[in-house]
Formats: structure tokens, sequence, C-alpha cells
């Protein structure tokens, strides 16, 4: 049914997934324009879009289940979205533009993959056992909140979302040790000076951390697992296993509908998938060799995807993101690349008392890393002056004390430079 | 007297500053907890109660930190008995085995006159050498030799009064504006309320030439060649007076070594010196003041007989607004003189190779042995003390190791010296640290005795302040030296007023062969008339009381005449070169006085300016690639300084000027009599400091550093100058040595091995901040880059005690504006709060300065710099 500009019938769309990608797209386009699709949203997870980043709050009991879903179903009935939670599609027939499910095909006229990731399991032997668990959803959240006090929980993965799973379970008393392949805690964001800080204020805690070290096998009894074999053969028991070892893009029904799929599905800066009609959204997709974890960039992408499929022009622009670790009392704050390279000069700022350590990384006169640890006040005006990738060379000397002191113009002529 | 003192606590006694020569009174009011509230004495004629920056600080130099309060033999504290038998046995065995020349005393122009006489009376009449000199040497002599060889006798003519009265004042080799503030400030209130002229005779542009009519800057040492030119011109022009002429000798003859002197190298345009001629020639009211641009040159005595050539030959002398001023730098240097305190001199104006003079002196004394020539002066002394002649020395309330020329050479002499004795109130001087046997004496507020201002006015000086621990007044350690060295009776003194009556005494035997200082009208005072003594200026006799001399006619050689020398330019010693291309001039800053033994314990002085300083014309800055606060390496033949460059037009091409304050204690590198060469004026001995050659090039320092702390930092870089701050201390520090761990060198520097630290580090840029905390409270921060360090000084050095903060930042707060350098020490004010305040509130004069911020309302010493800066902010942009 070819058309120009508004349609005289609403075109139908159909979105598979409920997630925070997919619930802001909605929010996008329901606001945008309510009438410009019919739409029918189809997800595994039996409810609608939650704030997923919210889970470790709501481990370490800050927050309630309540507290963090951001559309339930009201929400979408109130905009007239038909949905089909619980239900996970099977196929894409792009020939015939239909989504298969169980409880029924669906003909679109735009479809958008919102599927997100899967937690990565490592393929160890006894991976299998029952409490071999990922953290991953409100599931994986109300087994770690079943743990008893005293119980042992050993946490595979020092990243962001192994240390807040093992902060969390610490807090409801569980004896958790926290197993970690490399070096230092969360090394994709931390430099190793502040991720000792980190361990060393996640020892405060009561979490045990092991670096360096390798998993061999799980081992279990009567089917459940009992603890966590190392590669050096040290045994860690547990009653439960929690791996957050990474995610993987799900992205199979994708591949099995030929779409061009890379590490994840690829798509164009209007994120429009191989097939026009298809667009993609949040952690499955593939934009300029990147992949996405972080909800920052998520929500740009709903709203671009929201235009696109209004036919306004709009494209999505990658920008640097920033990491904070969700743990009470452990402020840190990552941005940009602060590995070492050639041209490359670090600021440090360290008050041990107070815990806090910062590190600036320039790239000639441009900031294109910070890591701070313990008061991260300014990590988002390093955070712009890393994206804006504007020279700081005028404000080197006082940068790291934060934008008080940049913003103050003529300061250096009112210093004296000998008595 | 400690009794005497202690008993009078509480209680406001009139007593002396014991700073510069003007002598001001002061009124001292201990405040029962060791210290002291220093005001002005309005009845004193010096000041009327008006005090200078360094005087109304001296409640802030009385502490007891630096003290040494019991004798030390070999740096082990002692008994006196012990210490002052080692002097005594010393002294008599080095006499017995080496005779009475092997001995020899260095003394002060700070000994009250009382102490003065004391130690002349012991080596000269007792000990019989004349080898005793005094620091004075390095101020007066030349003015002494100028004096007696145009007066016959050493003698001040006028009075503080003619600067009231005079219509012309001409300022020759003087600062007086920083150097001797309370007169500068009458030259001033003259100027206002009758229009009175100023000429200022200066190669350099000082705080004294702000409100001057006329500044020749001429050539260094050029002085003798311009007062010629005056002379011939006085006698073309007809002022010079014949009938006065008819009291003097040798008119024709310096009129025709003046003629034949060339005027030209004094370097100044005809306009610039037919103006001065102009007026110094069509004033009659003209004082002409010198100091130690005069005095420090080995054309000095001459430079001295040329100015007075022009007032004798005008007759201009001795009458009310009329005369020579010679302003001395010491408090009681007058007082030295008068006792005969110099190797020249014997006593009371009498001299040593007079041998009537001599055996009235010897029977007065009853002493058994007595020299009949004169003695080693001060460049001498340490010469004879670095070869060994002499072996026993004694030096009282002075650092020749930092303030002798080629002080380098002293400080080794002394070293090298068998035996050397020191007296001083601490221990932390360059020359202390080298006594043999240093000896606590009793400081200026806890001792009692009198002193003598540049125009001759004696007063009292009282003390208030109980002595601490075992310190002793100095007439009393030298008098038990005395007795223990066997003559008792001669020494057998129980307070300063017998010691002053005795003195009087003998000046009444000097009057009576007709000499001038004659006090012998004080000679049987009681002890509760000499309690009360008024200012008096001398001399005090029965047939006369005070006043000037000479407006009668009447002068000291045999003759009764008045000599008029012939003199000649002669240029300075030391000859500019391709090696040493510029000629290096010394000097005071406003708030420091002398090696700052004393002012550096004031926060308030130390704040003016912090550092050792060279100043050099922009044009040979830029030449020698300088760039604003580089440190410059300063090299003469002698030595080598390390100091903080600044490019001023104060200075002319070719020459640079330092002050000569800094010592061992406060920047080592910075000791600049170590470049100045040992050589003396043929007729005074008296040195020449003002014009040394040196080279200047940047010092090439890897690293610069800003330390503030509580506690007195040890620095031990190539280059550092120490300061006192309210809040501790500040410091300047610079190397060539690459620092690997700035934290481990920080914890040395300032003691800190354990304190908490808070670290910024940016090391491509070569930049370490660190400060060090207790609980959170700033214990010392220090700011390292590889240029200057660009920090806001004044108020980080206000930061310890404080919270840290954001005290690496080196700022203040946005919201917190900086105060920048003090420049009204009286009351503290920042020169950019005045600046601030000159902007924002339209100020437009001094006054109106010091109505907004009180700055200038007290001692005034800054009010020349009030106003250059109100010119600067004034000035048009473009002139910028």
């Amino acid at each position: 049914m070819p058309h120009t500009g508004r349609p005289l019938m609403p075109e139908r769309l159909v979105v598979i997934g409920a997630g925070m990608a997919s619930g802001r797209m909605l929010e996008h386009l329901t606001e945008a324009d309510p009438d410009a699709y019919d739409i029918t949203l189809l997800n595994a997870e039996p409810r609608g879009a939650y704030n997923r980043i919210l889970l470790s709050p709501v481990l370490a009991g800050e927050k309630t289940f309540g507290d963090i879903v951001n559309h339930d179903a009201d929400w979408y009935a109130a905009r007239g979205i038909i949905t089909r939670f619980g239900e996970r599609a099977t196929a894409i027939d792009r020939a015939a533009k239909v989504v298969r499910a169980p409880g029924g095909d669906l003909a679109y006229d735009k479809l958008v993959l919102a599927t997100g990731s899967d937690p990565f399991m490592l393929p160890l032997p006894g991976a299998d056992l029952d409490g071999v668990i990922s953290y991953r959803d409100i599931e994986d959240t109300t087994r770690m909140m079943a743990i008893e006090p005293g119980q042992s929980v050993v946490v595979i993965g020092g990243g962001l979302l192994g240390l807040e799973a093992a902060a969390g379970l610490a807090v409801r008393g569980a004896d958790v040790t926290v197993v970690h392949l490399m070096g230092h805690l969360m090394e994709r964001q931390l430099d190793a000076e502040a991720g000792g800080m980190l361990r060393a204020s996640l020892e405060a805690r009561g979490i045990t951390v092991l670096c360096d070290a390798a998993s061999d096998r799980i081992i279990g009894e009567g089917g459940r697992v009992t603890g966590l074999v190392l590669k050096e053969g040290q045994v860690l028991d547990c009653a439960l296993l929690v791996m957050a070892v990474g995610i993987r893009p799900a992205v199979a029904l994708a591949q099995d509908a030929g779409l061009s799929v890379g590490r994840a599905v690829i798509v164009d800066d209007q994120l429009r998938a191989s097939d026009p009609d298809i667009l993609a959204i949040g952690e499955c997709v593939e934009h300029r060799g990147t992949l996405f974890g972080l909800v920052a960039p998520l929500y740009e992408q709903a709203k671009v995807a929201a235009d696109t499929l209004l036919g306004r022009a709009a494209a999505y622009v990658q920008k640097s993101l920033s990491t904070k670790l969700k743990v009470t009392g452990c402020d840190l704050f990552s941005a940009g690349d602060f590995s070492d390279a050639p041209g490359r000069e670090s600021l440090f700022y360290r008050d041990p008392r107070h815990g806090s350590y910062k590190r600036l990384v320039l790239d000639g006169d441009r900031l294109v890393g910070a890591v701070m640890y313990g008061d991260t006040t300014d990590g988002n005006w390093f955070f712009d002056l890393i994206a804006s990738r504007a020279s700081v060379a005028p404000m080197r000397e006082t940068l790291i004390f934060g934008p008080a002191y940049a913003s103050e113009a003529g300061a250096l002529s009112r210093c004296s430079i000998a008595a | 007297m400690d009794g005497s003192a202690s008993g009078s606590v509480q209680q406001t006694r009139r007593s002396t500053c014991p700073y510069c020569g003007v002598g001001c009174g002061v009124l001292l009011t201990p405040d029962g907890v060791g210290g002291v509230m220093v005001k002005g004495d309005p009845d004193h004629p010096a000041n009327f109660g008006k005090l200078c920056s360094k005087g109304s600080a001296l409640g802030e130099t009385v502490g007891l930190g630096h003290r040494i309060t019991a004798p030390r033999i070999g740096g082990v504290e002692t008994s006196w008995d012990e210490a002052l038998q080692l002097v005594a046995d010393r002294f008599s065995q080095t006499v017995a085995e080496h005779g009475p020349d092997a001995a020899a005393f260095y003394v002060s122009g700070q000994l009250l006159t009382e102490d003065y006489y004391v130690a002349n009376k012991l080596i000269k009449g007792f000990i019989g050498t004349a080898n005793i000199d005094t620091n004075s040497r390095l101020c007066m002599a030349s003015t002494v030799a100028g004096h007696k060889r145009a007066f016959g006798t050493d003698t001040v003519p006028g009075t503080y009064e003619d600067l009231d009265e005079a219509d012309l004042v001409v300022l020759v080799g003087s600062n007086l504006a920083w150097c001797h503030p309370i007169l500068h400030q009458r030259v001033l209130k003259a100027k206002e309320s009758r229009g009175t002229k100023l000429v200022v005779i200066d190669p350099r542009r000082t705080a004294s030439c702000d409100a001057a009519d006329l500044h020749l800057a001429l050539a260094p040492g050029s002085d003798v060649a311009l007062f010629n030119h005056l002379l011939t011109e006085a006698a073309v022009r007809g002022v010079v007076d014949p009938a006065y002429l008819q009291n003097t000798n040798g008119f024709e003859a310096a009129l025709q070594a003046a003629q034949a002197d060339d005027v030209s190298v004094t370097g100044l345009t005809p306009g610039d010196l037919d103006a001065f001629v102009e007026l110094w020639c069509g004033t009659k009211k003209v004082v002409t003041v010198f100091s130690q641009g005069v005095n420090q040159s080995t054309s000095g005595a001459d430079k001295v007989n040329a100015i007075l050539n022009c007032h004798l030959a005008t007759g201009r002398i001795g009458t009310p607004g009329c005369g020579p001023l010679s302003v001395t730098g010491q408090p009681n240097a007058m007082g030295g003189r008068e006792v005969g305190g110099l190797a020249n001199m014997l006593a009371c104006h009498m001299d040593l190779e007079n041998a009537a003079h001599r055996n009235a002196v010897r029977d007065f004394w009853q002493a058994p042995q007595m020299p009949d020539a004169a003695g080693l002066k001060a460049v001498d002394m340490f010469r004879a003390v670095g070869d060994g002649r002499i072996k026993a020395l004694w030096i009282i309330h002075t650092n020749p190791a930092v303030s002798m020329p080629d002080a380098d050479a002293v400080r080794d002499a002394i070293e090298g010296c068998d035996f050397v004795v020191v007296s001083d109130v601490t221990g932390a001087t360059d020359t202390a640290r080298l006594a043999d046997v240093l000896l606590p004496a009793a400081a200026w507020a806890e001792k009692d005795g009198s002193v003598t201002n540049t125009d001759r006015t004696i007063s009292r000086q009282r003390a208030v302040l109980p002595a601490p621990g075992h310190a002793r007044p100095d007439w009393d350690i030298l008098a038990e030296v005395g007795r223990r060295m066997g003559w008792h009776d001669a020494f057998n003194y129980a307070n300063p007023s017998e010691i002053f009556r005795e003195h009087a005494a003998l000046s009444g035997i000097a009057g009576g062969f007709g000499r001038d200082f004659d006090i012998s009208g004080l000679s049987d005072l009681s002890e509760s008339e000499y309690e009360a003594m008024e200012p008096m200026r001398w001399p005090v006799s029965g047939h006369r009381k005070g006043g000037r001399f000479f407006a009668d006619g009447k002068f000291y050689h045999k003759d009764g005449k008045a000599r008029l020398l012939p003199v000649a330019y002669k240029p300075p010693a030391a000859k500019q070169s391709r090696r040493y291309p510029f000629v290096l001039n010394t000097g005071r800053v406003r708030d420091q006085w002398h090696t700052m033994t004393r002012t550096a314990l004031s926060p308030k002085l130390s704040s003016h300016l912090a550092e050792p300083y060279l100043d050099i014309h922009p044009a040979d800055a830029e030449a020698l690639g300088l760039k604003p606060a580089d440190l410059v390496e300063v090299k003469s033949p002698e030595g080598t300084a390390i100091l903080r460059a600044r490019a001023t037009k104060d200075v002319p091409q070719g020459q640079v000027f330092a002050p000569m304050h800094w010592t061992g204690e406060t920047a080592p590198s910075a000791r600049i009599d170590a470049l100045v060469a040992a050589q003396t004026d043929p007729v005074s001995g008296q040195p020449e400091s003002k014009a040394a050659v040196v080279s200047v090039k940047k010092y090439a320092a890897t690293w610069y550093g800003f330390a503030v702390s509580a506690e007195m930092p040890t620095p031990e870089s190539s280059y550092w100058a120490r300061m006192r701050t309210v809040a501790g201390w500040r410091t300047e520090l610079a190397g060539k040595t690459a620092v690997a761990d700035w934290e481990t060198a920080a914890r040395d520097l300032f003691g800190l091995p354990r304190a908490d630290v808070i670290a910024f580090s940016d090391l491509g840029r070569g930049t370490a901040r660190l400060a060090f905390h207790y609980g959170g409270q700033l214990l010392a921060a220090l700011f390292v880059a590889s240029e200057p360090v660009a920090v806001m000084r004044d108020y980080l050095a206000s930061r310890p005690g404080q919270p840290t903060d954001a005290i690496l930042v080196g700022r203040t707060p946005a919201d917190v504006p900086d105060p920048g350098p003090v420049l009204c020490s009286c009351f503290g004010v920042g020169v950019n709060t005045i600046a601030r305040a000159i902007e924002d509130r339209g100020l437009a004069s001094v006054d109106q300065i010091g109505t907004a911020l009180r700055a200038g309302t007290n001692c005034g010493s800054c009010r020349p710099e009030l106003a250059d800066l109100l010119a600067t902010l004034r000035a048009p942009k473009a002139a910028e």
C-alpha cells in the first residue's frame, strides 16, 4: 500500500521486546503522534518495561520492584498498545511481513527489534546446576533476595554488574566472594589504583575479592550447586553462584530472518536494519561496529527510532560514555579512554585520608579519559569536556579541581610568580 | 636592672627605637606576658610621636624564641663563671704571648654609649691596643673623616629642625623615604607647609624620588665631580660668602681643583645640571643630606668634603635651615664616635695620635698601657684575623660574616681564628655560629643606658622587660672580663649611670682641650636624674648647651679655622669589563634593617618584600633573555649570588641593584656582600659597598618551588629564601637537580615524616603540589613547577593552621579576593586591595586611600609607594 506523507489508515507496528529502549521509544512515538501506528508489543518477560539498571538498589533493599517499573499494563492500554507479555516471538517472515509467535502471527508494516541481550554464561562443567544464575532480570534478583544471612555466595565477574550483585548480597548478610579473571576490578573502567581502592572498600564490607582467579568447574549435590573450583584447585563453597561475566546481544531472530548481523544486528544512523521496514534498538544492535550496554545510548536510539518511524529526519550519533557504579558508599566515576599511549599524559589527585582519587588523561590538549574514586562530584563536567573534544590547555593547571576554578577568568593574572 | 624592669611591668616608660640613626623616642608598655606595646613618644624631638613601619612593629621582635639564655662554650651551655674566666684568660694569654695587637674587638653601633665606653676603655686603656673597630666603619667612617678634615673634629653642625626650616633639601646617596622615613616625612611636611624643594641625587630611582622636584641619576661614584661643578658655579654666580671664608683655609685650592674636574663624568644632561645649580645657588636655606651612597665609597671622604666645601664656601652652615646633614644608619653610631669606639679615635673626640690627649685620658683612666697609633680598621682587622696576626677576637652585636665586603673571606677568617667570642641576643646569626664562646646579652627592651642620634640628641634607653635566663647587659659582661683580667677598680661599675657620669666627666677634659664633645654638665647627675633624663642635644657644658655649630666660624683645627679640601673625582675601584659588564649597587628595603636578625622576626615587616631580588633595566633583562620572575646568577670576582630578577626602569641600563639584608639564615644564596670587593677609602677605611662589578645570567633552574608552613622549614636546594608570616613561614625555592620523589622531598623540607598528605601531580608539566595536614588542618604545602610558580602567595601564606580546603589549587576560591603583597605594613593592607579600591571607589589621592583603607595613616612609610601605585593606575592605558 504505497503512500506519501501521512497514511490514510494507521500502519501496523510490531515491537519485539519491552525493555528500557523499547519503553522509551514507545513514549516518544505515542507522545509525538498517538495515531501514527497500531502497535503490538511482544515481550518474553511476563511484564512491561522496568528500569533494569535499578535492580541493584532493589537487591540492596533500597528500592522495591514497584519503584522501578516504568510502564505497567495500564500505561500501554492507555495508549492503545496491545501487549502480549510472556510470549516469545519465534520467527520473522520478511517476505510476508509477519512475525510468528505462539499466540498467533502478527502482520506488520514496520517492525522494531528490541530483543536486548542475554547474559553470557561461562560454559563451565556444572553451569546447568540449580542455583547457578545470571544477573539480568527480576527473576535473578528474586533468587538472590531469597538468600539467607550467613549463606555463601560466589559471584563470577568483577565488573559493574557483578560488583553490584556482590554488594547487594553482602547487604543481605550473605558471605560473598567475588572471583575475577583480571588483575584488578572493573579493569575496563578503572585503572589499577582506583580498582585497588574499590577493592579495599568492598573488602571493608566483608566481601572477599579474588583477582587473577580463573574458574575451572562448578560442583554440586543432587542437582544443586555447592561450590566453585578454581584453576589453582581452591574450592569456594556456595549456595548460590552468580555469573556476571558479560552479555550477548540476542540476535537469533534477526539471524534466522536473514538480516545482516555482525556481533549484533547491524543498523544505519536511522537505526534501520538491512531491511528498511525493520528497525533495531538497544543492546541487540551494532552501530558502526559498536555494541551498547549502558542506558544513555539506548535512550538516544529510542528517540531516533521513533523519529524514523514517524518519517522525520533523524540520525543517531554515538557519544562517549561514562560509568557509575551503583553501590552505595563506593562513589566511582569513569569516562572515556585512559589506556596509556604515546602523547598521553595523566594528571593525578590523591587524598588517601578521604579515600579520594582522580586521574585525568590528556591526549595533547584534549581530555580523553577520567577516572575518579571517592569524590565524583565533577564527573559530568569532565564527561562533557571529553565529549566536546575542546582544548583544555588553558585550564590544565586547575582542571582537576573542577569547574569552580576553570571558569574564573583572569585568575592566573592575580597570581604572583615571585614574592 | 632586671629588677628595675620587672618592677616596672605594666607601666609605660620612655625609651628609644633601636633601628636607624634618627633615634626616635618610643613609649613602651609591657603587656605583662613578655610582650611590649610600642607607640611613638609625642614629646621626643626626633619624631614627635611618629614611628616608621620598623619602629611600629618593634613589639613583634621582643619574643624570646630566638634568644640564647646561657653562655655557651663550643656550643655547650655553661656558667658565666666558666665562660668569662675563659674569655679573660685567653685574652690575657694572647696579650702575654703575642702582644696587645694580637687582640681585637669588633663592635657595633647598636651598643649603648655606656657599653661602648667600657669596651673602648678596656681595649685601648688596659688590653693596650687600638684594635677596636665597629660596624659604623661600614656606615659612617667617611663622614667622620670628612668632618675631621673640614672641621677639625667629627661634628654634625646642624639639627633636624633645619629640615623643617630649609627651602631646599638635597638628598645625596640617601633613600631617606625608606631608610630614615621619619626624617623624610619632616621633609614632606616642609614641602607642604613652605614649599621646600627636594632634589634627589642617586644613580637609582628610589621611593625618595616620588616627591622630588628633581632627580639626578648620576653615574655611580661621580658625586665629587658634581659638587665640584656646584662649587665652581657658586663662585661664578657670586654666591660664595667672602666674609665667612675668613673663617676657613683652602678655598682657592679647592676651587682650582673643582674647576679642573670634569662634570661630564656624571653623565647628567646640561639641563639637569643647570636646574640643580640654579636651585642650590638660588636658595639660601639649603640642607644637603648625605648617607651611605656617599660614605660607602673608595672616595667617600672626598665626597663628604666636596659637599662640605660648598656649604663652607657659601657660609650656609650652622644657621637655621642651612648645612650639611649626615644621616647615620645605626641607633648609636654617634655614641660610638663620642666614646671613641673606632680604631683611629681615642675618646670624647680626642685624638689617639695627640700625646696631650693621650696622657690626659691615661691619667683619667689610670690606664697601665695605651697605644699611640691607630689600630686596624674593619677591613684590615679581618684581614689580620685571616692571616693570624689577630688571635683573639671579640665580636659584639654585629654580623660581619654577612655585612662585611668579601663576606665569604671574612666568614672563613673568623672560622679560622684561634679564639672568637661573640656577644649577641641570638645564636642564629652567620657570625654567632662561628663563636668559640657565645655570650647571651640582654636585648634592647631589657637594657638601660643612652644613645646619641644623628643630630647629637642623647636619649635614654630604658628597660621594660626582664632579660631572659642568664642574659646580661654588655657593660656588665665587659666590665667583669676587665675585672677578671686584673683591673678591678677600673671596671668596678654597679650600673650604667656610673659609667655615664665617668664618660661625661672625661668629656669635660676633652672640653678643656677645646673639643666639641663636652657633656661635663651631666657628670654629676644623680641616680634619679639619670633615670629621668630628658632627650638633650650635646654639648652640655658650663658654657654651652645644644644648638648648632659653626655659625660663629669657630672650628677645631689648631688655627680655629675650617678647611676646604681640594678634591678630584676618582672612579670606583672596580672596573666594568666584558666579563663583568654591570655595576652592582646595594642598599636597603623599607621594612628590613641590616641583616634582619630582628626585623625578620616580624611577620608584618617580612611581608613587604619577602624575597631577595635584583633590579635590572628592562632592556638589559631582555638582552639577557630574562622572563619575569626568573632567577639570575650574579657573579663578581669575589663571589656569586642567586637572586630573583625584577625588570624595572628604576635602575639605569648597565646597573643593577640588590638589597643587602639577606643572610645564611634567610637566603644563603643572596649574601650580597659576598660579591663586594674589600676596596676601601684610603682616608676613612670605609669599604666601597655600592660599586662592585658583576655579570648577570639566567639561573637555569629545572624546578621552582613555593612553600608555606606553620613550622620553620629546612630547605637544602641551591636557591631558597625563607620569611616569617603571621601563620608561620613562606619559602621560595629553586634547584637544578631533578627531584624524583616530591613527597619524600617535601616531608624532609617540612620535617613531617608521618602527616597526612594530599597530592596533585602533572608530571608532563613538571608540576607537583603537596599539602600536609593533621585532621584536615593544614600544616604545610609545597607548590612545584618547571616555571616560576604562579600561585596566590599571600593567600596561601595565610593558610597554615586553617582547613586544607582546596589549598592545592593555589588560589583563593572564586568568591574570595586576594589581598596581594602587603604594601602598608602597619595595617597589613595588600596592594590588590588598594588597587581595587582605587579603581572601584575612584580614589584620587594618598589621603583618600588612607580614609578608605587606613593604609599609610600610621607610620606613613608606604605613602611614596601609594603615590606611585595611584600614578600607575591613573595613567592612561595606552601608557602601559
